[in-house]
């Protein structure tokens, strides 16, 4: 009996993305998810700008590539025009935190009927390793050689936080892939994500700290430590909120 | 008895799988280059795996399929 394989919701190109990078598991964990609930025939998937921005190869569904940060601007449009089908949007810290902050702040204020599954990996993956609006304090980047300097640059962007005062969304978790247990775990909060889509919740996001072993300059096996060590204390992992389970206590 | 299968050609030699494998089975090859100019993964003890996918798990590309 087959336990483990690739999902049917990815393609069979191999990803782009350099070895160890945690981007080709959170695909596959998406895909799972398609797999599971059966939806993969009515998703439209939006990539974003940034590493993976190739996302459209990698997914079997119907895939939208989206201008830098205005993928849930399409989504919302995607979604009020089809609202049958699935939408989601798959976006970097770059895209989604810093040039498309006001469509991520607007469409869970609207609480859109929108899943987000949201990359932090503290950093400009694919231009080279420039500092993000999540990159930590004192974190060496390409634009900050000496360390993030809050006096310069200010502190880093806690979006499930920020996000969480708005009365507006349905679902925020903060997750992570750097070990099998930490993995099923955001397997659960994506799938959540999904299902609330389809219940017509709202709008539903996951934030997925993940490693950039190529710019952070470390082995891909020190990078899932650094997540550990160092983004977990500035992000906690966690549910940042959930109306549904709310109402219900 | 478990049974995995590697996709070895598109193998990039992460190392991820290795870490994952609670009985230490994995390795990285020393002999053999894959087609991406990899070291790919490979097992040491086929008899010895249990099957309990945390390989899978944790490889970014989808090479391990785990059969049992
Ligand atoms: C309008 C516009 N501005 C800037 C860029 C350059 N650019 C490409 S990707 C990127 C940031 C990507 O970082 P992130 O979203 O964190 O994704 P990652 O690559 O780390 O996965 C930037 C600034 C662009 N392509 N388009
Ligand atoms: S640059 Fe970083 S985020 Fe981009 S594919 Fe490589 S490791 Fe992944
Ligand atoms: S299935 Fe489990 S025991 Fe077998 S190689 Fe993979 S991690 Fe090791
Ligand atoms: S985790 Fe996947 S890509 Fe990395 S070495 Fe293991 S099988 Fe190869």
């Amino acid at each position: 009996m087959v336990v483990f394989d690739k999902p049917h919701a990815l393609t069979d190109t191999p990803f782009h993305y350099c070895p160890g990078c945690t981007h080709g598991i959170i695909h596959r964990l998406v895909a799972e998810v398609l797999d599971e609930l059966g939806i993969e025939g009515k998703t439209i998937g939006i990539a974003p700008v940034g590493c993976s921005v190739m996302a459209y190869n990698y997914f079997n569904c119907d895939m939208i590539e989206a201008a830098h940060g205005r993928a849930p601007a399409v989504a919302t449009g995607v979604k009020r025009a089809n609202p049958d089908n699935i939408v989601f949007s798959y976006q970097g810290d770059g895209d989604l935190a810093s040039i498309g902050m006001a469509e991520t702040v607007h469409a869970a204020a609207r609480n859109e009927n929108i899943t987000v599954i949201f990359i932090n990996n503290a950093i400009y993956g694919m231009t080279g390793g420039q500092m993000a609006p999540t990159s930590l304090v004192g974190q060496v980047t390409q634009t900050s050689p000496y360390g993030r300097d809050p006096k310069m640059c200010g502190y880093p962007v806690k979006i499930c936080e920020m996000l969480s005062q708005l009365e507006g969304p349905e679902y925020l978790e903060r997750v992570t892939v750097n070990s099998v247990k930490n993995a099923r775990r955001a397997k659960a909060a994506i799938k959540k994500a999904f299902e609330n889509q389809i219940a017509g919740k709202g709008f539903s996001l996951v934030e997925v700290l993940s490693s950039c072993p190529t710019n952070w300059g470390m082995t891909p096996d020190a990078a899932l430590k650094w997540i550990d060590d160092k983004m977990i204390p500035y992000y906690p992992l966690g549910v940042y909120k959930d109306r549904s389970a709310k109402e219900e206590n | 008895m478990a049974k995995l299968t590697f996709n070895t050609d598109s193998c990039k030699g992460c190392g991820l799988c290795v870490n994952a494998c609670p009985k230490n089975l994995l390795r990285l090859s020393k002999e053999t280059i894959n087609k991406k100019g990899h070291h790919p993964v490979e097992i040491t003890d086929m008899e010895a795996c249990i099957g309990c996918a945390s390989c899978a798990w944790m490889c970014p590309d989808c090479i391990i399929k785990v059969e049992r």
